[in-house]
């Protein structure tokens, strides 16, 4: 049943029409792992299965699509509540912008030393790739260590998420991003194992491209939430 | 050391849940041991369980539908029941377990019923129909199936220990706040959805990327079946709505667990932003049903019709309309908020506009259908009952979507009795249309005509049994979720819905007969050839059931419906094409990562609920740990060889063949 020996092509045959390029499509691309060509089909639709490379990548960013988006809840919900501070405390009155100012050096500098892994790991160099991602590690702790102490500053000064709506929508907003960075640590942790035992096979190569991803897409929504929450708030 | 966890957790004074756990525990124990007893554990672990086949991890989601459905159906029945007594009286059924029942029957049919169901068909169908081997991460796949099955399971489990929510299948706080709803109910609710949701949403990015990135050479955007469409469309869906799920019940949460205030009445918090963030996902989620039962009907209208799809770009169109506008109407369920004329006015014009896309829909069945030699079997039944069913409950839809007509009829009878007849008779009709239509497809074997038809009739009939008495009450004014009432006026119409609840009971066990039947007779209603209703997409060029790899050589597709064209060229010639060259092929390995992380993310779900924070930690660390073994794998691909590609698809060629040779002259005559 298979149609390239009896195909005749049509009068009116567009060869730049999806679908047309037959010659370097025959009977044997499906060879490839379950269902990719291995070519250099980008998956627009006439070339076949894009590369495992593009797959990962592409799936990878639409689940970061998804995360942005339940950050936008998030977002949307620190919108509503923000002036609902209950008599209690506001941003003004707990922000410490120097605290968040060193936060926001430490999430962007780690965002340059993921960016180096990445360089590094283009020039197969393990030893570099792994101090980078060490870096960027110790960069992403140190941010952490600094939410965690500011939340506990303020959780001593009683104002905790119960305290009022207002607090309740920064510490999960925050919280939800540092929860991330977490996360992301422990993925960084097994990234530099895999990294240091078996090298830059396809996958893991793929896996540190994703793990680049989603550390950038953490620095895009924390320079978003450091403009929203406490640049506007310690304004008002 | 066991949280909130006592032996009180269990309703030793109830007898109704008592009794029903009991016979769904002995029943379940029954079939482990006949598993068991026959040996079939090590099959079922290698073949199904630890399985990355899309194919049966589609057939997998689709039973887990089906179960959920009759676990679903037999609330129904109880609540039809308790209102046709419940005049004047107490009823049967205590209003907390009614509350229970109302609560359970809407989050177990919409979360466990039809998504699985759904989703299944998508998981099964799609790389089918896009000419390729797999989705584009089998083992994601298997992931997201077992933390659905994994949600399933908590819910249920809530019937015997503990309680389940009373809120409705929505928790609206401030009623699901702690202050009003102190039990473990709203608990076990959240945390089965946000399992199930992790698993819905990998699953949209799984069909997301698959549509988009892995398709046969030559099948552009503009070659995709409709379903491959409808399923791209509601998977996008699935990629934007549920993150906004997620958020929300985690928003309610931390209400309950940690004291915070987003939907308190005190310290500021607004419940209304719950009602709008639920339904920014709540609206989207309807559309996410909607869209692969509209695929299903393209493809079943077409197929029966003996015609192509008619308006096929418009058909296109009008999918990424509702797509898009899906999103934009969340507020019509909530006109009675209060935020004004203008506001409401444009929410009713956007809702108004989604039914000019679904009448495209609509006319381009009826026209696919007009001139063409239509076969009455079961999934066409299914797909004409569908149209009836979908216009007027469409058009009751029209009406709610008026503001002011829907603050008369907002939370009545006639609200529910028009989402039932849009979501039964589209998500659930082309939930058995697809059932029936693939079942070939993966079994190897049609299903019964006679007991289908006799299913589809039944079912259509207390559809209309059910649910037309609920919209008159609903005029008459009867609110939704009453456990007892006493105005006189409503008591026919309750009884008449409680007789329409046993014709429809008389679907289900159809239904059931006629899986029971058909697996009987399975020999008398083999399908040889792949291809048993001479339809027209890529799918049923494959041998039923497909081999692991579905296509030996991946199709190379020149229009929209590529295995119409091979199938009328090898009739022309009367031989099938040249024999292709076969590689091998390399496949995903099974991989037990899927049922493991589901097993200890049902036992971090269940210490979450009852508060057993020791068990909760070690369920997550487990959980990491699963994925971290998972990633340090050096293998995940085996190799097929060529000469056994070879073997598998020349035994299909042979058969097609044969067919070809059997039905031969009567071709060549009609040709003539």
């Amino acid at each position: 049943m298979n149609s390239q020996a009896t195909f005749q092509p049509p009068l009116d045959y567009d060869p730049y029409k999806l679908g047309s390029n037959r010659k370097q499509r025959g009977a044997g691309i499906g060879g490839g792992g379950h269902g990719h060509s291995g070519g250099e089909a980008t998956g627009h639709g006439e070339g076949g299965p894009a590369s495992p490379r593009v797959i990962v990548g592409y799936g990878f960013w639409i689940f970061l699509l998804s995360d942005i988006i339940m950050f936008s809840a998030f977002f949307a919900a620190y919108a509503v509540l923000d002036t609902r501070t209950a008599n209690g405390p506001t941003g003004h009155d707990l922000f410490d912008l120097r605290r968040v100012a060193v936060e926001t050096s430490c999430l962007l500098a780690s965002s340059f030393t993921c960016g180096m892994s990445s360089v590094a790991s283009d020039a197969r160099s393990r030893l570099w790739t792994e101090v980078a991602l060490l870096l960027t590690g110790l960069l992403g702790l140190a941010f952490l260590l600094l939410e965690l102490q500011e939340f506990s500053d303020m959780i001593r000064q009683g104002a905790g998420p119960q305290r009022s709506a207002f607090l309740s929508a920064f510490f999960a907003l925050v919280g939800c991003h540092g929860l991330h960075v977490f996360a992301g640590l422990l993925w960084l942790g097994t990234m530099m194992a895999q990294v240091w035992v078996k090298g830059f096979r396809p996958h893991i190569v793929h896996r540190l491209l994703c793990f680049n991803l989603f550390w950038h897409a953490l620095d895009i929504i924390w320079v978003a939430l450091f403009t929203v929450v406490y640049l506007i708030g310690s304004g008002s | 050391m066991l949280g909130k966890l006592t032996w009180d957790a269990i309703p030793w004074d109830q007898p109704i849940p008592l009794i029903a756990a009991a016979l769904i525990g002995v029943l379940l124990l029954a079939v482990i041991g006949w598993v068991v007893v026959k040996g079939y554990v090590p099959y079922l672990w290698r073949e199904w369980i630890t399985s990355v086949d899309h194919k049966r991890i589609g057939v997998m989601y689709t039973l887990l539908g089906i179960v959920m459905l009759i676990r679903g159906f037999v609330d129904a029945i109880m609540m039809r029941a308790q209102q046709a007594v419940a005049f004047r009286s107490g009823g049967y059924l205590p209003p907390e377990h009614y509350d229970q029942i109302f609560s359970a029957h809407g989050t177990i049919m919409i979360f466990f019923g039809a998504m699985p169901f759904m989703i299944g068909l998508m998981n099964f169908v799609v790389p089918l129909q896009l000419g390729v081997r797999d989705v584009a991460f089998p083992t994601l796949n298997s992931v997201s199936f077992w933390l659905t099955a994994s949600g399933a399971l908590l819910v249920n489990l809530s019937l015997v220990v503990g309680e389940f929510a009373r809120t409705g299948w929505l928790p609206y706080p401030p009623l699901s706040e702690v202050t009003y709803s102190p039990g473990v109910g709203p608990d076990y609710y959240v945390w089965a959805i946000q399992i199930s949701g992790v698993g819905t949403l990998m699953s949209g990015i799984n069909l997301v990327t698959t549509i988009l990135k892995i398709r046969a050479p030559g099948m552009g955007y503009l070659r995709m079946p409709m379903f491959c469409w409808t399923s791209l469309c509601a998977n996008l869906l699935i990629v934007a709505a549920f993150p906004i799920l997620t958020a929300t019940l985690a928003m309610l949460t931390l209400d309950r667990y940690l004291g915070f205030h987003f939907f308190t009445n005190t310290a500021g918090g607004n419940m209304m932003m719950f009602e709008n963030l639920i339904w920014a996902w709540g609206h989207p989620e309807v559309y996410i049903l909607l869209l692969p039962g509209l695929g299903v009907f393209s493809e079943v209208v077409s197929c029966f019709s003996g015609k192509p799809l008619f308006g096929y770009r418009s058909m296109v169109l009008a999918t990424l309309w509702i797509c898009l506008n899906g999103f934009m109407t969340w507020l019509h369920h909530f006109f009675t908020m209060g935020s004004g004329a203008s506001v409401n006015a444009a929410f009713g014009i956007s809702t108004s506009l989604i039914s000019i896309a679904t009448g495209v829909k609509v006319f381009n069945y009826i026209f696919t259908m007009f001139g063409g030699t239509i076969r009455y079997t079961t999934p066409m039944l299914w797909a004409i009952g569908f149209i009836v069913a979908f216009v007027i409950g469409g058009m009751t839809g029209v009406l709610l979507a008026v503001p002011p007509a829907d603050f008369q009829l907002h939370n009545s009878m006639f609200l529910v009795a028009h989402f039932h007849n849009v979501i039964i008779g589209s998500v659930i009709f082309g939930a058995f249309a697809g059932l029936t239509f693939w079942f070939p497809k993966a079994f190897g074997f049609r299903l019964d005509e006679k007991w289908g038809q006799r299913a589809f009739w039944f079912s259509f009939a207390g559809l209309w049994l059910v649910f037309l008495p609920l919209y008159m009450a609903g005029l008459q004014g009867m609110t939704r979720r009453m456990q007892h009432y006493d105005v006189p006026e409503w008591r026919p119409w309750m009884i008449l819905s409680a007789i329409g609840v046993v014709v429809m009971l008389g679907g289900v066990i159809c239904q059931v007969t006629q899986l029971v039947v058909s697996i009987r007779n399975r020999d008398q209603l083999r399908d040889e050839t792949g291809d048993p209703w001479n339809a027209r997409s890529l799918e049923w060029s494959t041998p039923s059931p497909p081999p692991t790899f579905n296509f030996a050589t991946m199709p190379n597709v020149e229009n929209e419906e590529p295995y119409w064209q091979i199938k009328q060229r090898a009739m022309e010639s009367q031989q099938l094409g040249d024999e292709p060259h076969y590689e091998p092929i390399h496949m995903p390995r099974n991989s037990p990562t899927g049922v493991i992380t589901a097993f200890f993310a049902t036992v971090t779900g269940f210490a979450l609920i009852w508060a057993i924070w020791w068990l909760a930690i070690a369920g997550l660390v487990a959980a990491f740990a699963t994925f971290v073994v998972f990633a340090w794998r050096d293998e995940n691909e085996y190799e097929i060889p060529a000469e056994e590609v070879a073997h598998i698809d020349r035994h299909r060629r042979a058969t097609r063949q044969a067919w070809l040779d059997a039905n031969g002259d009567a071709i060549a005559k009609e040709v003539a």
